[in-house]
């Protein structure tokens, strides 16, 4: 009989704490952020999209050979010794980058392509809500050069290098044993400045 | 007295009738259902520290409008295997037995769907409409664990009957009337004139009276939770174990009137606590109306009274659900059987005794 008394005791009395519980929740403020009108404080090294600076890109292939997935395309073009290309912080540039594509429907933002790069002009930005109806869309290309442009440049260096080319066979025609040919300016400077 | 207004307006017995009865459908039911479902995932929000629907209208009071406009635009899906004749009939069980306890419960002295002699019978015997239906529901949907929500609802709501019923006896063997508008008028005054504070005759059997009346409010309240499917009695329902139970087939405006005839039910069985223990739709002050002399006034007031009471034990309501966890099915008809029943016996023979002093 102690125990049927006691049961009802302990029933009500639980509830009633119970209750007296939720109820101080209802005055507690939510923790709810309330998404896109209002946008949570992002840590300081958040990893999000990525950016590249192209003024500043040297087109070193450096970020594309870190990336554990493989998704940096950069192709080049050398530009010729006529033109004076140069990074913000006044570093020679001895490549057109004729095409930059990073694929962000495969990026795991790792940041692994980010701290090989010896001009820092790929880096990650804040920016999160990017989503595309089209997978294709997600393909971003950085490349600053129109298409018209790229086919000057590469018209351009053809013909440098066939003029080159008739260059040396003149020489080489002129002076049949030369010591050393000219090596072209563009790929050892490449190399030096890796 | 609307019955009146509208026979003199139209001059139709019909008409008058018939306006009568679907009044309290779209003044009351229909929009209280909306705010209450708003209500109740508000203060599960609060209660769990959320904000809950925010973006619809001024903190998302017009979600649930928008979410019947919704499930009005839904396919109506019949599975293959269900019973159709009694699937489709189900819903409109359902939600026919909750109104029709509507029909008994006084708004206010002016409007009562039907001034019946009989109004806490008629209620307790035309929400047994509800139990076929759901019943109903569970076996048309030829689905499992529909059927066994349905089991338990019928077990549960037939079980938990019986307190409720000793709790009403408890009190028309004070009162005498099983008349909810006279019920309410006798609780008239001030609210030491309430049931739960030993009704409105003065004398030393009032005072004793009061701590049992808390007890019969409590047994009431209990077993009228447990009527309604609510949680900690949600068996029935178990969203976690039975995918909400009789209602899993269900899409679109069925579901809509499934859901719907919860939270009109909810109401009622507030409703009849209020009627019965907190003096129905008088007012616990006195009324304004009768300060000012404008006898007008008196019936809107009577009104707010009922809706404010009974919108406070649906906030209850919800307040346990947000609180308790769901009993199982044993512990369930032990609190019924062992607990709330013997109970509800003792309290009516000593309420008995004390009406004899
Ligand atoms: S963050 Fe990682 S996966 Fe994405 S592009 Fe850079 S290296 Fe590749
Ligand atoms: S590592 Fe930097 S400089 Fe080199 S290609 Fe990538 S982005 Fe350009």
């Amino acid at each position: 009989m102690r125990e049927y008394f006691k049961n009802i005791w302990a029933a009500v009395f639980t509830v009633l704490v119970g209750m007296k519980v939720t109820f101080k929740h209802l005055f507690v403020p939510a923790v709810t952020i309330q998404y896109p009108d209002v946008k949570p404080k992002l840590p300081e090294r958040e990893r999000n999209r990525l950016y590249v600076n192209m003024d500043d890109c040297i087109g070193c292939d450096q970020c594309a050979r870190a990336c554990p997935l493989g998704i940096i395309n950069i192709e080049t073009v050398k530009a010729l010794p006529t033109e004076d290309l140069k990074t913000s912080q006044g570093r020679k540039k001895a490549l057109w980058v004729t095409n930059f594509t990073i694929d962000f429907a495969k990026c795991c933002y790792c940041q692994l392509c980010v701290f090989p790069c010896p001009t820092e002009c790929i880096y990650m930005t804040d920016v999160y809500e990017f989503s595309e109806y089209e997978r294709e869309n997600l393909i971003y290309n950085f490349s600053t050069l129109t298409p018209e442009e790229i086919e000057q440049k590469k018209t351009n260096l053809s013909l440098f290098e066939a003029e080159k080319a008739k260059e040396k066979a003149a020489k080489s025609a002129a002076a049949p044993a030369p010591a050393k040919p000219v090596p072209p300016a563009a790929p050892t400077e490449t190399k030096k400045e890796n | 007295m609307t019955y009146d207004f509208f026979y003199k307006l139209f001059g139709s017995q019909v008409i008058a009738a018939i306006i009568q009865s679907l009044l309290p459908l779209f003044v009351f039911i229909l929009p209280f259902a909306l705010f209450a479902v708003w209500l109740e995932r508000k203060v599960s929000a609060h209660m769990q520290d959320r904000l809950g629907p925010m973006r619809v209208g001024w903190h998302g009071w017009l979600q649930t409008v928008a979410d019947i406009l919704k499930l009005i635009q839904k396919e109506d899906i019949i599975a293959t295997a269900n019973d159709k004749p009694l699937f489709n009939l189900a819903p409109v069980l359902v939600f026919v037995g909750t109104y029709a306890a509507f029909a008994a419960i006084p708004f206010t002295s002016a409007f009562i769907g039907s001034n019946l002699d009989l109004g806490v019978f008629f209620i307790v015997a035309v929400s047994g409409f509800v139990v076929a239906g759901i019943l109903m529901a569970g076996w048309a949907s030829n689905n499992k664990y529909s059927l066994l929500g349905a089991m338990r609802s019928a077990a549960q709501i037939i079980s938990y009957e019986i307190p409720t019923v000793m709790v009403i006896i408890t009190i028309v063997m004070i009162t005498g009337t099983l008349n909810l508008n006279t019920l309410s008028q006798l609780q008239t005054g001030h609210f030491w004139n309430w049931m739960i504070f030993g009704g409105p005759v003065f004398g030393v059997s009032k005072f004793l009276m009061i701590p049992f009346m808390i007890i019969s409010f409590g047994i009431i309240y209990i077993s009228t939770l447990a009527e309604v499917n609510r949680t900690p009695f949600d068996i029935p329902e178990a969203e976690s174990e039975l995918v909400s139970g009789y209602h899993t087939e269900y899409s679109g405006m069925k579901f809509a009137m499934f859901f719907l005839a919860e939270y009109a039910n909810m109401f009622a069985v507030s409703a009849i606590v209020t009627a019965l223990f907190f003096g129905g739709y008088q007012s616990p002050i006195g009324y304004i109306g009768h300060l000012l002399g404008l006898p007008w006034l008196v019936p809107i007031e009577q009104l707010f009274w009922f809706t404010a009471k009974g919108l406070f034990f649906v906030f209850v309501q919800m307040w346990l659900r947000w609180t308790l966890p769901r009993l199982r099915v044993d512990q369930l008809m032990t609190a019924c059987w062992k607990y709330l029943i013997p109970i509800a016996f003792a309290d009516l023979i000593i309420i008995g005794l004390i009406t004899l002093i």
